[in-house]
């Protein structure tokens, strides 16, 4: 029952001079235990305040979220989280990084640390424990955001463009890692891009978002992530299927875009 | 010595510096580029070259080096400078310094007056025609009256015996002078001059600026000379030329003043009759004489004052280069350093009383600068423990019985203890005026931080508490530390109480400020993520925005040691009896120029010694600054 279940997510800003901005409207979707997400659309279409809200930072203004029958109702342990510019301590190492989460559990040191180990080896970073985070790399920097979050067992993962910073190489080995890492963990995860390619190479469900107010556009059940568990991810991108997928959601944004900027004008 | 060595030594890196500059110059690839800051690159041996140019210019001008290589020289110069002020006065009588005779001068100056005054007098319309007659009669035998000075033949044998007399001494002092048997004083003599120069300190110490009393031969011989001298000019100036012709003329003025005076009753006096008088009385005391009749005296002068000359040698070369804007010679026989010589001390001085102040024994107002002294626990025990613990405990005071003593009781022995009666031990413990100085910027700036690190990063993510505490904090932070001195001074007193408090003033509203800073700057993403990693509310605080708000903290640490240093010297200066800065507020009294540059001296280096220190734990503890 740990499913997580969006009911009628509505979420309203309002500034003091009295304008609204619809940001999400009638969200409503449910995400089965395992499910990989990915979230695509146009900036500006409340991509990262459905994050927000499902992390527990933001309340909506109405519906709510529920993840294994649970309302979310503020920032919790059971939901992890990983940004784009990894938002790591830089004033600890990575090892103390990674053991963030534990310590603030008050866990014992000795497990703690063994457990930190365990997950450096699997994100890839054996060796590295204490290097100073900002002596790292873009990637290995993501792979500490990585390790940390999982390091906590959360239920679900809420993943905010945690690639979109990095260089075209790094990102193909990161996009094998999360796989990777899905596939071992088997974690329900969320991951919000607006690389088209990423979202259909990750996503076994992608949700395409179209903006003001911020809904879901469209549906997609993809069979390409677990394609990419076995074979090579350049293959299955080069693949006839996924190209004609990534043409047709290309234009889908596309057309959406070119709607916002002729209203604007 | 040292200061010799160390001239040759600096004038040796200069020009070793210089080469290796030109050296270096024809390795580098030439390039046109202007501006090119590759260009500003090393330069080490230009720093060497500009710290020797910094050392030389105080060895210079301060008589440094004057003093190492030629350590007799001012002594000496002073001796020179007698002979200078001795012969002064005999030279103004003749154109040697000035371009016309004294007499001549003097003569020309007298007829101008007495003309003026007769034209003067005759266009006086107030006064009285017959008036007007005797006033310019005197005059005018007041000008008659000259000519009997000047006249060869009323001068007297009596004079030219006594000129004669003085010429020949004048001569043979010449013909002695560069003899190496001269002076050849008498044992009284010789012995008074010993027992001088045996409590006579030397040249440049605190207190004493150039010994006067001759210390070396040739110091002697202008010494001896000087006397002589005096006593020439002294017996020249007393010498008048009155001959009996020129005392009948005045006599005979005086005597019709007298009469006109007579004439007009009592206490009557005009200004005109006044001036006159004073004009007659000019003529009676200057040294006028005949127009050749000094001729001699003024040769044996001008060949004893090139023979002196001669005699200084290389005193001249030395007073002309080593001694920049040379004032020795020129104060007479004061002697005196005024001038850079005497407010920019000399560093081997400097060196020499620096070491004696941080001799524990002798330092500075009985204080030492920095040592320790043995403080017994029991002070520090009861200094720490509040004396109210005795009063909650049980029971009652001792009251003495019969016998007249004391029983002490449970409750007397805790008294005892917290008020550190009791014997114990002791410990060193630092003191001194540069222990004071740096417990009171310690303190200060450890409260400021204790109190306005907290304080600061709760304005930094509080609404209320910012605006609560802003009015407040932004009330007193822009007033000048300097200027809340005088009320703090009357709450807190003129010790160290008033002093840490001041300077935690000043650390506090900079802690405050940079906290905020700090706190207000840490990005959201690492408190979200810090929250989902299942942080709670402190432990965000403590283990998150602390850190993260530390590169503002230690850099407003930085600037607030820096500010409570100068507040400190200052509030030093203003009030108290120990401190860098009294030292220097007690030798700005006295002209102590020397201490006031070790204070200075001082002050440089632990201000340096502070900010190094904060660099380097800025450094060990924030290593990601910059680069996240």
């Amino acid at each position: 029952m740990s499913d997580l279940v969006s009911q009628k997510v509505n979420m309203i800003f309002k500034s003091l001079k009295g304008e609204t901005v619809h940001a999400l409207k009638d969200i409503t979707f449910s995400l089965k235990k395992g499910e990989l997400l990915t979230v695509l659309g146009p900036s500006g279409c409340g991509k990262t305040t459905l994050l927000n809200i499902a992390a527990g930072f933001l309340r909506p203004t109405s519906g709510s979220i529920n993840l294994g029958g649970k309302e979310i109702n503020g920032p919790g342990v059971e939901r992890g989280m990983v940004f784009q510019q990894g938002a790591l301590f830089e004033w600890l190492t990575v090892n103390e990084n990674v053991n963030f989460g534990l310590r603030m559990k008050k866990e014992d040191p000795i497990k703690t640390a063994k457990k930190v180990e365990e997950w450096l080896d699997i994100v890839g970073l054996k060796g590295f424990g204490n290097t100073p985070t900002y002596q790292l790399s873009g990637g290995m920097q993501q792979r500490v955001a990585l390790a940390r979050c999982l390091i906590n067992d959360p239920d679900l993962i809420l993943m905010d463009e945690p690639l979109g910073a990095l260089d075209a190489l790094t990102r193909e080995k990161m996009q094998s890692l999360v796989l990777k890492i899905w596939k071992e963990t088997g974690k329900t995860i969320i991951l919000i891009t607006h690389s088209v390619e990423e979202a259909l190479l990750l996503g076994e469900r992608v949700y395409v978002m179209a903006p003001r107010p911020g809904r879901i556009h469209k549906e997609y059940k993809l069979p390409f992530a677990s394609m990419g568990l076995k074979g090579d991810l350049r293959e299955i991108k080069n693949g006839k299927d996924f190209v004609s997928k990534r043409e047709e959601i290309l234009s889908m944004i596309w057309n959406m875009e070119e709607e916002i900027m002729g209203k604007e004008i | 010595m040292i200061t010799g060595f160390i001239t040759f030594f600096t004038i040796f890196a200069v020009v070793g510096a210089i080469l290796y500059g030109r050296k270096l110059i024809k390795t580098e690839k030439t390039d046109s580029v202007f501006g090119n800051p590759e260009k500003a690159k090393g330069g080490m041996h230009w720093v060497v070259v500009g710290s020797s140019f910094l050392l030389l210019s105080w060895l210079y001008y301060s008589w440094d080096i004057a003093k190492s290589f030629y350590p007799k020289s001012a002594n000496e110069l002073c001796q020179v400078a007698k002979v200078h002020e001795s012969l002064l006065s005999l030279k103004y009588l003749f154109p040697i310094v000035e371009r016309q005779h004294k007499s001549t001068a003097i003569i020309k100056r007298e007829n101008i007056n007495i003309k003026d005054k007769i034209i003067l007098i005759q266009n006086d319309p107030d006064l009285k025609d017959e008036d007007k007659e005797i006033f310019v009669n005197i005059l005018r035998n007041t000008k008659l009256m000259i000519p009997s000075l000047t006249n060869e033949r009323y001068l007297e044998d009596d004079t030219k015996n006594i000129i004669n007399q003085l010429t020949i001494r004048l001569n043979k002092l010449t013909a002695e002078f560069p003899k190496d048997s001269y002076p050849s004083l008498t044992e009284e003599e010789q012995n008074e001059i010993d027992k001088g120069l045996k409590t006579q300190l030397g040249w440049g110490a605190t207190g004493m600026e150039v010994p006067p009393l001759p210390e070396s031969k040739r110091g002697l011989k202008f010494h001896a000379a000087a006397t002589e001298l005096n006593s020439i000019s002294d017996e020249f100036f007393e010498m008048r030329n009155h001959n009996p012709e020129y005392l009948r003329q005045s006599e005979a003025i005086f005597s019709e003043i007298k009469e006109y005076m007579d004439g007009l009753g009592d206490g009557q006096e005009l200004d005109y009759i006044k001036d006159i008088k004073k004009l007659v009385r000019r003529i009676e005391y200057a040294s006028i004489f005949p127009p050749d009749t000094l001729n001699e005296l003024e040769k044996s002068i001008r060949s004893f004052d090139e023979i002196q000359n001669n005699e200084q040698g290389n005193l001249r070369t030395i007073d002309i280069f080593l001694f920049p804007a040379g004032t020795i010679v020129a104060s007479g026989p004061q002697c005196s350093e005024a001038g850079p010589g005497r407010w920019l001390p000399k560093p081997s001085d400097t060196f020499r009383i620096f070491g004696e102040m941080l001799k524990p024994s002798v330092g500075y107002k009985m204080i030492p600068m920095l040592w320790y002294e043995m403080m017994g626990v029991n002070r520090i025990v009861g200094f720490i423990l509040p004396d109210w613990i005795a009063d909650v405990m049980p029971g009652k005071y001792p009251v003495h019985n019969q016998g007249g003593t004391v029983d002490p009781n449970f409750k007397s022995k805790v008294l005892d203890i917290v008020t550190g009666e009791f014997e114990a031990f002791k410990i060193p413990v630092p003191s001194g005026h540069i222990w004071d100085s740096f417990l009171r910027v310690f303190l200060g700036l450890s409260l400021g931080i204790i109190l306005g690190v907290p304080l600061g990063l709760f304005m930094g993510l509080n609404r209320f508490a910012k605006g609560f505490f802003d009015p407040m904090v932004e009330l007193y932070r822009p007033v000048p530390p300097l200027a809340w001195a005088p009320l703090v001074i009357t709450v807190f007193g003129i010790d160290n109480v008033g002093k840490v408090f001041l300077l935690f003033m000043v650390s506090f509203s900079i802690m405050i400020i940079s906290a905020r800073a700090g706190a207000s700057g840490t990005q959201l993403s690492k408190i979200h993520a810090a929250h989902s990693l299942g942080a709670s509310k402190w432990q965000i605080v403590r283990e998150v925005i602390f850190p993260n708000s530390l590169p503002e903290i230690l850099t407003g640490i930085r600037v607030a040691v820096g500010m409570c240093w100068g507040t400190l010297v200052a509030a030093e200066f203003l009030a108290g009896t120990t401190g860098i800065g009294f030292v220097e507020n007690v030798a700005r009294k006295y002209m102590q120029y020397e201490v006031i540059w070790i204070t200075i001296f001082v002050m440089g280096m632990l201000g340096l010694l502070f900010d190094v220190t904060i660099r380097k734990i800025i450094d060990k503890t924030i290593p990601w600054r910059g680069k996240g």
